[in-house]
């Protein structure tokens, strides 16, 4: 266990997060000969079975809020979301050049024509486009995405030239399960005590876990819970929300330093759900494929790219966050020109109106500069909680 | 300003009735109501519960063409919907506030159901999550994969037909209080064929110079009826051939297009055209084409409810629910990128085009997206200019005339330059 402080944890993890160019992953790729690196787009990703292959999953996240997009703009127009520009800038000024394949997860339209671009323009690369099922009964989405799964499986298999066994897939599965079970508990002890744990800091650890190697991530999350314990924070008169529509394109880091020092702190959100998507520990024993098709049917997370079959069941997620984190509100902030996001919003709306549960919304991109409209915003949003609220 | 007379050909008039019988059919409170989405629609099916097809797209279409579609835009966004999302979804849901009065009148009745046919689009998903909290009505999800690799794989087709057979029609069952007759379908995708051949060749006329159609402006009125609710039908083979016979009168005359004021004097222009059309300001949009002689050829829109003259497909009564399966996986927009790059080439290549002109719509990210790098990739593959407009569907704030003829001025010289040079001979 690392005996680092708070500081020096997020120091690493805010270099990480500064670093387009990924060094951590290309190291990890040069550390071995053959080693390969497969990267991966929102939401969710079966980031097991990349491992099991020996590669190393990199989720790709755009480009943030300091890259400055040159070529990327020729390659979109400017009513489409800013994740992609980046994401295509990153790979033609030859960031992503160690990367071996991208896989790119059903999401939204744009993303999934995103992969169109990858076959058209890296035509030496593996370009998988996922997609997730959308019908969630074991023998109609079930079949189709355990099929999906073993294709991936295959693909994977070529690339690495080896097969990947149940047995490694299994040491796979127990080690997402515990890298999930340790995101968990720093998602619960920032919702205890946020004042320990602020969001910016939550944040660029799980980015960081979008690099490193899953192990290495567990580790980090065991060092800073230990480290932000020992830590003596100040507690503020900061009301409590839930962030929500931030699970494609991300919210720039002031974002999320604005929100909380606006009077908000952040105790659940929707960043890089891949972390979190399934619920609940994948059993390690049996049919791997079978295991995590299970897991995505039965016990993943809700979100605007997924479907609900169950009117009665749509927002269930959202507001089991609010009850569970004790939030006194919601705040939407949504990237600008993001369907999923953004046409969801207004039933999510709707339940909140129903409960009278107050909320706010806004939008983003991952290069928004300007963070005095939002922190004016959230801070009367603030206020007007702490003020009109019945608690 | 366009002219007040608008010439019709008989099939526009017989197309236009059809459309008005469909909605009075809607509107009249004997059938059944199916609300579902055009690409890769299920009309066949729907036959065979006798459940109405009511396609929210061509709504929002007719409300724009009537200059209706602005107001209900604005209003969708006064009630909390962002202005960055799709146009027709706010359309539809600012009709719904409007009362939801249909093109003939009378007011829509509430959808008995809602097939969301999840084909090619996102927004389609969202969009009838938004009707059904409105409507609370059954709503059954058809997730049509997406053919990523170029071709659908055996495991997408099983995927759909196995939610045809265990979700699909037992909720038609349900709703109709009909039980489902495999042999009923088969006999309505015998006629989808039929149909299905006509309309191919008369795709396929646009390939003599001159061209006797418009596949992109004029294709909107020739795909009404296959892309609507007659695929199938008796009135759908009868329109085809209608439509059959004018277009070889026109060959034999050797006349250009016909166009809203005429017949074009001269053909000097030969496009393929990406993406759908603008709607609101439809009528001016054709003019600024046929005022500079220009003929579209080919166009990706004519393939948005499904694709024939690609590689061959028709519905086969053989093999009935396959064969829907099939149907919605090959839409245009369910094609991966580099298919959609391959079409429009050879369509550049063997309709003789000038080039690739691609009509980018601001709220519609499946087409969208990519748009850029797929008309370099054509240039690439043809040797051929592309020009790229910007408009949008319903929304009249995003049609900016005088910005679209300025571009395809310039495309129109950059073309003549080009043929000056020996890059691409004359049209007719």
């Amino acid at each position: 266990m690392s005996l680092k402080s708070v500081h020096q944890i997020i120091d690493d993890c805010q270099a990480i997060f500064n670093d387009n160019s990924f060094s951590k992953a290309r190291q990890w790729k040069d550390a071995v000969p053959g080693r390969k690196v497969i990267g991966y787009m929102p939401v969710y990703m079966p980031r097991e079975l990349i491992h099991a292959a020996g590669m190393l999953p990199l989720g790709i996240l755009g480009g943030g809020a300091d890259m400055e997009v040159i070529h990327g703009d020729a390659y979109y127009q400017s009513y489409l979301c800013r994740i992609p520009r980046s994401t295509i800038e990153l790979a033609i000024t030859g960031k992503l050049d160690f990367v071996d394949g991208m896989v790119f997860p059903s999401i939204c339209d744009v993303i999934r024509n995103l992969s169109g671009i990858w076959q058209l323009l890296f035509k030496d690369k593996y370009v998988r486009y996922f997609d997730l099922p959308q019908n969630f009964d074991d023998q109609i989405g079930g079949v189709f995405y355990v099929n999906e799964l073993r294709e991936f499986k295959q693909g994977l298999e070529k690339l690495a030239g080896r097969e990947i066994s149940d047995e490694h897939l299994h040491q796979s599965i127990a080690l997402y399960n515990e890298n999930r079970a340790w995101v968990n508990k720093v998602y619960d002890y920032r919702a205890a005590t946020p004042w320990k744990a602020p969001a910016a800091e939550v944040y660029l650890l799980m980015r960081a876990g979008m690099v490193l190697p899953v192990e290495e991530h567990t580790d980090l999350l065991k060092s800073y819970l230990a480290a932000a314990e020992a830590e003596n924070r100040p507690l503020r008169d900061n009301c409590r929300i839930v962030l929500i529509g931030t699970f494609c394109e991300q919210p720039p880091l002031n974002l999320l330093k604005s929100l909380e020092m606006a009077g908000c702190y952040i105790v659940d959100d929707d960043c890089m759900l891949v972390t979190r998507w399934l619920q609940q520990a994948v059993p390690t024993n049996g049919d791997p494929l079978d295991n995590l098709t299970k897991a995505f049917l039965h016990h993943s997370a809700e979100t605007a790219a997924k479907y609900e079959v169950d009117l009665a069941v749509k927002g269930k997620y959202m507001l089991e966050s609010i009850q569970k984190r004790q939030a006194d509100g919601v705040i939407f902030a949504a990237p600008s020109f993001c369907d999923p996001a953004l046409l969801d919003q207004p039933m999510m709306v709707d339940r909140l109106k129903e409960r009278g549960i107050p909320y706010i919304t806004m939008q983003y991109a991952e290069n928004s500069g300007q963070m005095q409209p939002i922190r004016e915003q959230a801070g009367t949003f603030a206020d007007s909680i702490k003020l009109w609220s019945a608690s | 300003m366009s002219s007040t007379t608008v010439v019709k050909s008989p099939s526009q008039l017989l197309q236009k009735e059809m459309i008005g019988r469909n909605y009075d059919r809607i509107t009249s409170g004997q059938s059944k109501v199916s609300s579902t989405f055009v690409p890769g629609n299920l009309n066949e099916l729907l036959m065979c519960f006798d459940i109405a097809n009511n396609l929210p797209e061509i709504n929002a279409i007719q409300n724009a063409m009537r200059k209706k579609s602005g107001e209900m835009i604005t209003n969708a966004e006064r009630a909390g919907h962002s202005e960055d999302v799709c146009t027709y979804v706010k359309a539809d849901i600012g009709m719904m506030a409007k009362g939801n009065i249909a093109p003939n009148g009378k007011p829509f009745p509430n959808p008995d159901m809602l097939l969301l046919s999840y084909t090619g689009c996102f927004t389609f998903l969202k969009w009838f999550e938004l009707l059904r909290e409105q409507y609370q009505c059954p709503t059954v999800m058809l997730h049509v994969p997406y053919a990523a690799d170029g071709k659908p794989t055996q495991n997408m087709r099983d995927y759909i037909v196995k939610q045809l057979k265990e979700e699909v029609i037992p909720v038609m069952e349900k709703v109709s209080g009909i039980k489902f007759d495999i042999d009923r379908l088969r006999e309505y995708l015998r006629k989808s064929a039929q149909a299905e051949n006509d309309l191919v060749w008369m795709l396929e006329q646009s390939k003599h110079k001159p061209s006797p159609i418009d596949c992109y402006f004029g294709g909107v009125y020739y795909m009404g009826p296959i892309f609507t609710a007659f695929r199938g039908t008796d009135e759908a083979i009868d329109y085809y051939k209608m439509l059959r016979t004018e277009i070889e009168q026109r060959i034999a005359l050797g006349l250009c297009t016909q166009t809203p004021e005429g017949d074009m004097p001269e053909e000097k222009y030969r496009l393929v055209v990406e993406g759908p059309p603008n709607w609101t300001s439809f009528r001016d949009f054709w003019q600024m084409f046929y005022e500079m002689g220009a003929v579209v050829v080919a166009s990706s829109y004519t393939k948005v409810g499904g694709v024939y003259d690609y590689d061959n497909f028709r519905h086969d009564p053989a093999h009935p629910l396959e064969s829907l399966a099939d149907y919605c996986l090959g839409v245009y927009t369910n094609r991966n990128l580099p298919t959609r790059v391959g079409m429009l080439a050879r369509n550049v290549k063997e309709y003789e085009a000038d080039g690739l002109l691609i009509n980018s719509i601001k709220s519609c990210n499946s087409f969208s997206a990519g748009q850029l790098v797929m008309m370099r990739e054509v240039e690439k593959l043809t040797g051929k200019p592309g020009a790229f407009i910007e408009t949008d569907l319903v929304d009249p704030r995003y049609f900016s005339a005088a910005n679209v003829k300025n571009r395809l001025e310039s495309y129109f010289q950059m073309i003549d330059q080009k043929r000056r040079a020996g890059g691409s001979v004359s049209a007719a």
